[in-house]
């Protein structure tokens, strides 16, 4: 039996093409028996390759596939570390039309034979692309920022979510900087989780590493040293059914950082 | 500093207060602006309650959200035809 979620959340920027990457590489890596595919349907804007470091493995796309230019089997691209974990490419050079609702459901229905998790990464905004993203779907996580227009934006995709059948959506909150929180200039959690209504999937802290892992194109979910890294691992764990409380989003303490902290007081 | 300072006069709500409000406001706006099936929805379910103690011209009814400055009005104009007695049990 495959799951197949989707992963949005509005606005772009927020951390949703980072967040597939580390879900997918994630959940191959806890458990080898389960095969998993990530699917770009950013088309015309693919990047999931990047964060992945698969960038120059692409021969076919899902455009090939749906216009049957080539065999599923031969658009997929295996994980560099991870044999269980596969990518399937966005286009680069055509349009989000250029792929149906009903085209992405038939496409998945084909991938839940060999499959045990279907990750499906999201463009940002509400036209085709989301559409089209959302069509085969059974589940969805939307991701967003504790800032105002990200979660303005998660409220109305929600909406849009439940009313095409994916009711309770998970949320996943990037970028939470503790000592903002700590001043009173950024939402706590409880905040956004009372706004958005939804449950809450996990908690990832602003993580300078993530920048540098993307510019390896290795998830952070593989490097036992970032906060994030571990953020997401947790977040598999949940998603395969641990029961893992919220992680401490303190910085280490450093000198710099009790400095910070008596001038902010 | 001078940040510092403010905060120890406490003459500055907390940003995150002001969001958090802000927020409130604009998502009651996105979501009554959201989707005319509720609103009807709410029009049916308001004529079986009302109608209980007054009987109404249901043709005439009138529901709308009203907006004005920071606070939204679920505004309501119902004719009444003829009041009940008592409750009617449906």
């Amino acid at each position: 039996m495959s799951e197949v979620i989707v992963i949005t959340s509005g606005k772009g920027g927020v951390g949703k093409t980072t967040t597939t990457a580390n879900i997918g590489t994630g959940l191959a890596s806890i458990d080898s028996t389960k095969k998993v595919v990530l699917i770009d349907t950013d088309i015309g804007l693919r990047n999931l390759d990047l964060v992945l470091g698969l960038e120059n493995r692409i021969v076919y796309d899902i455009v090939d596939i749906v216009q049957g230019n080539c065999k599923i089997r031969q658009a997929l691209i295996r994980d560099k570390k991870n044999e269980n974990l596969f990518l399937l490419p966005a286009a680069q050079t055509k349009d989000k039309s250029s792929v149906s609702e009903a085209q992405m459901q038939d496409l998945i229905k084909n991938l839940r034979e060999e499959f045990d998790y279907i990750i499906i990464d999201c463009p940002a905004g509400i036209e085709q692309g989301f559409k089209n993203a959302i069509a085969g779907a059974e589940k969805a996580i939307v991701v967003t920022t504790p800032e105002i227009g990200p979660v303005r934006d998660a409220d109305r995709i929600i909406g849009l979510l439940e009313a095409n059948g994916l009711a309770q959506p998970k949320l996943i909150i990037n970028r939470v900087k503790q000592n903002l929180i700590k001043q009173g200039d950024m939402m706590e959690i409880i905040d956004i989780l009372e706004i958005l209504a939804v449950d809450l999937l996990g908690v990832v802290p602003e993580d300078e590493s993530i920048v540098a892992s993307t510019n390896r194109g290795e998830p952070a979910v593989l490097d036992q040293n970032s906060r994030a890294g571990q953020a997401y691992r947790n977040i598999v764990n949940r998603m395969v059914g641990a029961n893992i409380p919220l992680m401490d989003l303190e910085e280490k303490n450093s000198i710099w950082k009790k400095f910070k902290d008596f001038i902010n007081k | 500093m001078f940040e510092f300072i403010e905060k120890l006069f406490g003459n500055k709500p907390a940003s995150k207060s002001i969001a958090k409000e802000r927020l409130r406001l604009v998502l009651i706006q996105d979501r009554s602006a959201m989707s005319p099936a509720m609103l009807d929805a709410l029009k049916v379910d308001l004529i079986k309650v009302i109608s209980e103690y007054m009987s109404i011209d249901i043709d005439a009814l009138e529901v709308c959200l009203e907006n004005e400055n920071d606070s939204i009005a679920l505004v309501c104009n119902i004719p009444i035809l003829e009041m009940k007695r008592t409750k009617a049990d449906n």
